[in-house]
């Protein structure tokens, strides 16, 4: 019974270099990609190529960021390493959410789209507690149902979308869908500052969460038995959740494997259970897999608009490489 | 000193422990015992708040559980469920450092570390203590999670079934110690036991459950008897005085 | 309990009547004039006939996906075969577009199958086969096929192709752009002819070598209808979420998992579901239409939460 398995090699590499060197490596690669990524081909214009990409550079960042923190923290709180907020339908919630304002209040409803984010995202807090708090509490032991719940919902959202959207008048429906149809480059200025901020008090929450998501780990009922108060603790974590999937859907869109990918790298790069390495880690990692691959594709194969798709695609790949190969 | 009033769980229609009051002293090793679904683990975790009380309450030290805030909980009452799955990799000096949680909320002390290390040595861990836990034995794996509680250093202890996937060495090793932590640390221990011999020669009492009820309550003397296992188990039983400690032949 | 077949044929009667009824409603709601024969004939009657052949055959795809990976909450769109179809329909467009219907749907199976028989494969190399992971296992493998479609799409400019294939609808359904379905009523009966051997291989390996059966013959057979019917059904009126999933959950509850028994009613169901689906979809923007695999997504995905939440309250 007991499998003493063979350390796989990225791990070995991890415990020999310790958490700290971990995490320094990582930060100057995520730094390197960056400059790599403002500079090369530039040519010298450089008073219309820093702002241009500063920004892209930004929201690739903010994404990374938030789909990062936001897998790690649901796996955490749902003590499974194969979900992760976009498969169990958060930001189809969101989306849902956006088409309703639409039908409700029109597109233009609520003037500056900076306000129209706030109210979406604090609906979305509100909507994701209700509904995830009451799945996650009623099974608690059978997190299985949970996970099928969760995907069943995404499409019900979804389609719940769709039907709604049909709704609309057809000028409507335009402006909807060109606001839906975001892609990683398609960026958002007039969100980036509200989505900086949004994502620092986001991390000023997680932050003060850390030791208590550390507990977690260890399960609903040993984490109560060391003194956690763990409903309060799991509605802390799924409104922050609720809020890092609304920056990140906001900015590019639902982005399904990213974030499992990247959490599962830092799982296996990290030497350590601790939220306060392995959830930087996990940001690092996302943000070299976005920049960088934006960076390979746009100067490489002059594609523009195809990350999210090789994104998903690789994500995807990998993670089921991962699964399989855990049968070893 | 752990008290319970009239404690009751539903699920739906079925009863599954039907108004127990108790008052087990402290400074007291106590088991539980009664046959499998007979509420044995339900009235533990509803002791130690895992579990909310359809009815009654359950007091520790006087503290009523459903009221105290967890971490004031957490100082005084230590529980050790049947074995749960960990999603992430922890190392069993990782697992048993987490015990400390309640006092050091993550900021370990030097203190805490001298628990630590002290509850590793306890069970027999320290060469073990880097491995992960996916790594071990399940018997070991059990002493790990042991050790986490010890490190928690409540004077209350729940434990359900400890000696799950012990060995007959580290079994009585276990009991020993357990009866160590009674008499020389002045804790209160209240353990889940499958092993009716274990439960005789080690208790200072028994409790003894059937179909959400307690049967009976007292010494080992009072307990194991033909008469009082009959009606706890429905079976005859033997009970056979072996160097002072009564003990049960039931193998065929 | 109650002698099962009385009840069996009972739920069958009532399933036909509301068949039919389903059927007849159909034919009768939409924009155009019924004293048009001419719509009838071109239109409603194709159209209708291609919503009863499209959800028994995926019903039926579903129930047989679910008695061969041994798990309830399997079905080709969470299996990865409905996305292997698509690829398949993809790739054959681009490299011979003006190959015949039949061409691109065979080789839309082939793909089907070979992704199919992926998904049984890792499945089969994973150590923990969680009830609940294998599903998430083929949306994932899905979402891998899925992203690579639309990859090759996006760098060809077929999405707008790959959108019909991807989104179920059969508003553009007429005479002779459906007949490719009555195969997949072909198969169907094929899958009945069989419906003993899927049974005893949903028991297993072993219990099937045991029985005597050639397990791998019946699995690769039986998963070669699936892909087949997928692809039909892909080729004719896009993928059709969740009918393969709720249907045979469904039945299964009155009728238990004897494949002979349970077919028929799996089909009719299915039918009946898409039906009632279309309908509304055509009467709730009345005159406009929302696609059938869209309304199919909310009342087959409502109706499957209820059901996964009431047997998950039963047990708790």
């Amino acid at each position: 019974m007991p499998a003493v398995h063979e350390a796989p090699a990225l791990s070995r590499l991890g415990s020999r270099l310790g958490p700290g060197w971990v995490l320094a490596l990582l930060a100057l690669a995520a730094a390197g990609v960056v400059v790599a990524f403002m500079t090369i081909g530039a040519n010298g214009r450089w008073g219309f190529v820093l702002p241009f990409r500063g920004t892209k550079v930004a929201s690739l960042l903010l994404v990374a960021g938030a789909v990062a923190t936001a897998t790690v923290l649901f796996q955490t709180v749902s003590g499974n390493r194969i979900l992760t907020p976009a498969i169990m339908g958060f930001d189809a919630l969101y989306r849902l959410i956006q088409t309703g304002f639409v039908v409700v209040v029109g597109a233009g409803g609520f003037g500056d789209p900076r306000l129209r984010f706030l109210v979406e995202t604090g609906a979305m807090m509100l909507f994701a507690l209700l509904l995830y708090r009451w799945l996650l509490d009623r099974s608690g032991r059978g997190l299985h149902v949970l996970l099928l719940v969760g995907v069943i919902c995404g499409v019900l959202f979804r389609s719940l979308s769709q039907v709604l959207q049909r709704m609309l008048d057809p000028n409507q429906f335009v402006v909807l869908q060109t606001s839906f149809f975001a892609n990683f480059n398609a960026v958002r200025p007039d969100l980036l500052g509200l989505a900086a901020l949004v994502l620092l008090a986001a991390g000023i929450g997680v932050w003060r969460l850390l030791p208590r998501l550390d507990v977690l780990l260890l399960g609903r009922e040993t984490a109560i038995a060391l003194g956690v108060d763990h409903r309060r603790t799991l509605s802390r974590v799924l409104v922050l959740v609720a809020v890092l999937v609304s920056v990140s859907t906001a900015l590019v869109g639902p982005v399904t494997f990213l974030g499992l990918l990247v959490a599962h790298l830092a799982y296996r790069v990290m030497p350590t259970y601790r939220h306060a390495v392995v959830l930087p880690a996990a940001a690092l990692i996302a943000a070299i897999a976005l920049v960088g691959g934006q960076l390979v594709l746009e100067r490489v194969f002059a594609m523009n608009a195809a990350l999210s798709i090789v994104i998903e695609f690789l994500g995807g790949l990998t993670l089921l490489v991962l699964l399989a190969g855990r049968a070893r | 000193m752990i008290e319970t009033q009239d404690l009751t769980r539903r699920y739906g229609d079925t009863v599954v422990v039907d108004g127990v009051s108790l008052r087990l002293p402290a400074r007291s090793f106590v088991s539980i015992i009664g046959a499998n679904g007979a509420g044995k683990s339900s009235l533990l975790s509803m002791v130690s708040r895992l579990l909310p009380a359809s009815a009654g309450r359950a007091f520790v030290d006087g503290l009523d559980v459903a009221a105290t805030p967890g971490d004031v909980l957490a100082r005084r009452l230590g529980i050790l469920r049947q074995e749960n799955g960990i999603a992430a990799r922890v190392t069993i000096r990782d697992l048993v450092a987490f015990g400390r949680y309640p006092h050091a909320k993550g900021r370990l002390t030097a203190a805490d570390r001298a628990h630590v290390a002290d509850a590793l040595a306890f069970l027999d861990l320290e060469p073990l203590a880097d491995r992960f836990l996916d790594e071990v034995s399940g018997g070991q794996r059990q002493r790990a999670h042991i050790a986490m509680v010890l490190a928690q250093d409540t004077d209350c202890i729940l434990l359900d079934e400890p000696l799950n996937n012990l060995d007959m060495r580290h079994a009585a090793g276990m009991m020993g110690l357990l009866r160590r932590a009674v008499d020389e640390r002045g804790r209160t221990i209240v353990a889940v036991l499958h092993d009716i011999n274990f439960a005789s020669c080690y208790s200072d009492r028994i409790v003894a459950m059937r179909d959400g009820k307690v049967v009976a309550v007292g010494p080992p003397e009072e307990i194991v008897t033909e008469a009082v296992l009959r009606e706890v188990y429905g079976i005859e039983v033997e009970v056979v005085l072996v160097r002072g400690y009564r003990t049960v032949f039931f193998y065929r | 309990m109650r002698r099962p077949s009385a009840r069996g044929a009972g739920y069958a009667l009532l399933a036909l009547l509301a068949l039919s009824a389903l059927a007849a409603a159909s034919l009768l709601v939409g924009v155009g004039d019924l004293r048009d024969a001419e719509i009838l004939a071109v239109s409603r009657v194709p159209r209708t006939l291609a919503l009863i052949l499209a959800g028994a055959g995926m019903a039926v795809a579903g129930v047989i996906m679910q008695l061969v990976a041994q798990n309830r909450f399997v079905e080709p769109s969470t299996a990865g075969t409905a996305d292997s179809a698509t690829l398949g329909m993809l790739l054959v467009t681009l490299l011979a577009p003006d190959a015949p219907v039949v061409v691109k749907m065979l080789a839309a199976a082939a793909t089907a199958l070979a992704g199919t028989a992926l998904f049984l494969r890792v499945l089969r190399a994973m150590p923990l086969r969680e009830r609940l992971t294998v599903p998430l296992v083929g949306i994932m493998l899905g979402g891998v096929v899925g992203a690579a479609s639309t990859f090759i799409a996006y760098r060809t400019d077929m999405l707008q192709f790959l959108g019909t294939w991807q989104a179920g609808d059969v508003s553009t359904v007429l005479r002779g752009r459906y007949e490719l379905l009555w195969l997949s009523a072909v198969l169907t009966f094929l899958a009945y002819a069989m419906a003993d051997r899927i049974t005893i291989a949903g028991l297993g390996r072993d219990a099937s070598v045991n029985l005597g059966l050639d397990y791998r013959r019946v699995v690769a057979l039986a998963i070669a209808l699936v892909a087949s019917i997928t692809a039909v059904t892909i080729a004719t009126a896009g993928t059709i979420p969740f009918v393969g999933l709720v249907v045979p959950n469904l039945v299964s509850l009155v009728a238990g998992d004897t494949l002979r028994r349970s077919l028929p009613l799996v089909a009719g169901a299915g039918a009946g579901l898409l039906l009632l689906c279309d309908v509304l979809g055509r009467l709730i923007r009345y005159p406009f239409e929302i696609p059938v695999g869209t309304v199919m997504g909310v009342v087959g995905g409502g109706l499957f939460l209820v059901l996964l939440l009431r047997r998950d309250a039963g047990r708790a």
